[in-house]
């Protein structure tokens, strides 16, 4: 193995007549404060960064080849494997992209209830981001607080899908199961007690002089920048633009539930923490009304060479038999062609290209990490200020590495 | 055994009129330090991927690690004995993980959490490394994509059973003990 | 030869026909993705024209496609993709690039839009295509001794490289 270190802290040396001044700190890939493989080299002038490298790659598992040798359902496992924060969200941003490519709709009941399983992991999502970030700066209550809710949803995802994390619960054109009898008055139980943890972390943070004295102006980013580098999300929303993909372009009926946009116009730290914060609240209204909408019906669009069929047919039935056969041998065989499709992820837009040669696999499947840009932006945030606010600005930034480098 | 008349703390007070086996008792060198070995494991999270949450769930409220020692989290390897590699490591990470398995002081444990950890899981791909066997020295494997925290509790769990029968000298002076 | 649906161009993008006409070599709006293909050449000119003309304020995403297993053939090889969004409207285009396999080679935009630094690195590495002007082109994803793109259809899936020497002094 290889035994030159990696890990150096070193004065700067060379042909600099300042080397004196600045110091080389490596931070990452293994480090409390990175959420995850990111490394981070920052030239410092005593405490204030002076300059800064980002390296990324140390979680790049070959998303895009591994789904080029699968089928198209057997991809989504490994769309779970992206933000694994929020696996829900990626199934159902993949599974939308296949359904334009194959130009179809699912059912209104499939809609919706993909609608509540991805907003209840946008809540995980800024739950983990809020707590993790919290606790960099110190404030270890808030995530305790926090992960007894999160808790809470994971036993609802439990319940639907079998998995806690990695849910795979969604299929090309359905779900893998309706939701389990008695779901839906336990999770309006869980969203019902979620407003009382947010109050108490709100009453914790929002007008703490200590949050307020780290996060303030720390990380911030102008508008115009944000959008030269591509920003989604809560992200750029915390710099004032209102850009919300289900706003924007409606998806699965957004249009019709009643919630709002949230924006800031700062785009520094506390920013981002009020935008997710209140979007956690208007996630818990959208819920609310999925859940008082939610229609009867089947999950699974009625065309059997996209969905399994009902067990019924495959053992009585020749054709269910056979459809069930070709299916699980052949796969699924969207016409040629190339589509984007997005979605409004927890950290941005996340958006899937997929080309499809009618084969029965992906011919390309390009995802578009809405993490990726913003951590572009990183060391501009970064630049001039201390190594200690770069920490309480990248936990906002919620980068998840597996999105990152997929 | 006798029953003293006396409470214990008394005996300890005038030694002289204790029995002794109310106040001590006896026991192999290696058991009593591998019991306290195994009782306050400090856990170093290596954490690079999905199951790195799953593990945060293991140290929070709902089930709390503490009960079984081993809540102390450490993130210099310096402080810590047992590094639980949480997630898939590629080669790009190899030789991190390498030095800082290195970096940690005798003895020291090594838990692959999840699959990719163990063997790549399902990412038989161009730049995953197939199981940290490759670099560093694996006590316990723990199943599962990623595996639920009663899976990472009960990998815990199997350490602290290996831990009890292991000896207490370094496997590297042991050659040197019995000339092997 | 395709016929190019020059009405279709005009009313979804005013101005853009009449200034890339002649280098515009496809328009499709499959699913209501509008695509644009257009010659190499004119592509840095063209995305600054719908930066400032057309406000498209947002690179939203930079990739690359190997076409070499498609079926039917493809123009050349290698294509790369721009995805572009534009806030204040509200409105999506792609536009793409075929490139030749020899010399795949393209002007860098990272001076354009600033998000397309890290999408043209991140195309080097796993396609090998060459952004002519870009400030660090080196890889991003894969580690330093990787060897061959890993993205390209000819390359295996399990195709594992070792790492063979210690990560270089990074250094600022």
């Amino acid at each position: 193995m290889i035994d030159t270190p990696i890990i150096t802290t070193r004065r700067s040396s060379g042909t600099d007549k300042n080397s004196d001044k600045f110091l080389q700190l490596n931070v990452g890939p293994s480090h409390p404060a990175t959420h995850g493989t990111l490394r981070i080299l920052v030239k410092l002038e005593g405490e204030m960064i002076r300059d800064m490298k980002l390296e990324i790659g140390y979680l790049h598992r070959c998303f895009e080849k591994m789904a080029e040798t699968h089928s198209w359902n057997q991809v989504i496992p490994f769309t779970d494997r992206l933000n694994y924060v929020s696996a829900m969200m990626n199934n159902v941003g993949y599974v939308m992209a296949v359904e334009k490519l194959l130009g179809i709709q699912v059912t209104k009941r499939c809609q919706r209830i993909r609608v509540i399983v991805a907003e209840l992991s946008r809540i995980i999502d800024h739950l983990v981001c809020i707590g993790a970030n919290a606790v960099d700066l110190g404030a270890l209550t808030c995530f305790w607080y926090f992960f007894r809710e999160r808790e809470n949803i994971y036993d609802l995802f439990e319940a639907a899908c079998g998995a806690r994390l990695t849910t795979s619960y969604t299929r090309v054109g359905g779900l893998l199961a309706d939701l389990p009898e008695g779901w839906t008055s336990w999770c309006r139980k869980v969203i019902d007690n979620l407003p009382r943890t947010l109050d108490d972390v709100e009453g914790l943070l929002t007008g703490n002089r200590i949050w307020i004295d780290r996060t303030r102006g720390i990380g911030v980013i102008s508008q115009e920048r944000a959008i030269d580098y591509g920003f989604t999300g809560p992200c750029l929303r915390a710099t004032g633009n209102a850009y919300d993909v289900r706003k924007a372009h409606p998806y699965y009926d957004y249009d019709q539930f009643d919630f709002k946009v949230i924006t800031e116009n700062a785009g520094d730290t506390y920013a981002r923490y009020l935008v997710r914060m209140a979007e956690m609240r208007e996630s818990i209204k959208i819920i609310r009304q999925a859940l008082d909408n939610l229609p009867e019906g089947d999950v699974n669009v009625n065309d059997w060479a996209i969905t399994l069929p009902p067990k019924e047919q495959v053992y009585n039935s020749i054709e269910g038999l056979m459809a069930h056969f070709k299916l699980i041998m052949h796969g699924i065989r969207p016409p040629k062609g190339e589509v984007y499709s997005y979605s409004e992820a927890a950290n941005g837009e996340l958006g899937f290209f997929v080309c499809s040669d009618e084969q029965g696999r992906p011919y390309r499947v390009r995802v578009r990490p809405p993490c990726f840009a913003i951590y572009q932006a990183f060391p501009e945030m970064c630049i001039g200020q201390t190594v200690s606010d770069a920490v309480a600005t990248l936990g906002s930034l919620n980068i998840v590495a597996g999105e990152l480098d997929r | 055994m006798t029953q003293d008349k006396n409470p214990p703390h008394a005996s300890l007070i005038n030694p002289e009129d204790a029995d002794i086996r109310n106040v001590a008792f006896t026991t192999r060198l290696e058991d009593f330090v591998n019991w306290s070995r195994k009782n306050s494991l400090w856990p170093l999270p290596f954490g690079t991927a999905c199951c790195a949450i799953e593990y945060m769930s293991v140290v929070s409220s709902h089930y709390d690690v503490s009960r079984f020692g081993a809540e102390v989290v450490r993130f210099s390897p310096r402080q810590s004995d047992c590094i639980l590699v949480l997630g898939t490591v590629v080669e790009k990470m190899g030789p991190v993980l390498r030095e800082i398995y290195d970096q940690m002081l005798e003895p020291k444990w090594v838990i692959a959490v999840g699959v990719c950890a163990s063997s790549g899981g399902f990412y038989r791909a161009y730049h995953v490394m197939q199981g940290i066997d490759e670099v560093v020295p694996v006590d316990v494997y723990v199943p599962g994509c990623p595996p639920t925290p009663e899976g990472i509790i009960y990998g815990m769990m199997k350490l602290q059973e290996k831990i009890t029968k292991g000896g207490i000298v370094r496997a590297r002076d042991r050659h040197k003990l019995t000339g092997k | 030869m395709l016929e190019i649906d020059t009405n279709l161009l005009e009313s979804k993008l005013p101005g853009f026909s009449n200034r890339f006409g002649k280098d515009v070599l496809t328009v499709s709006d499959h699913r209501g993705d509008l695509t644009i293909e257009i010659q190499p050449s004119v592509l840095r000119d063209a995305l600054m024209f719908l930066k400032a003309t057309l406000r498209f304020e947002i690179l939203m995403d930079v990739f690359a496609m190997d076409y070499s297993k498609f079926d039917p053939p493809t123009r050349e090889r290698f294509a790369v993709i721009y995805n572009l969004y534009s806030v204040s409207q509200q409105r999506r285009v792609r536009l793409k690039v075929f490139l030749n396999e020899d010399k795949p080679e393209i002007e860098s935009v990272h001076d354009v839009y600033a998000s397309a630094n890290w999408f043209e690195r991140e195309a080097w590495d796993l396609f090998g295509i060459v952004f002519k002007g870009h400030p660090h082109l080196v890889r991003i994803l894969c580690h330093h001794d990787f060897e061959g793109h890993p993205l390209r259809k000819d390359y295996p899936s399990d195709g594992y490289q070792r790492l063979k020497s210690a990560s270089p002094a990074a250094g600022i």
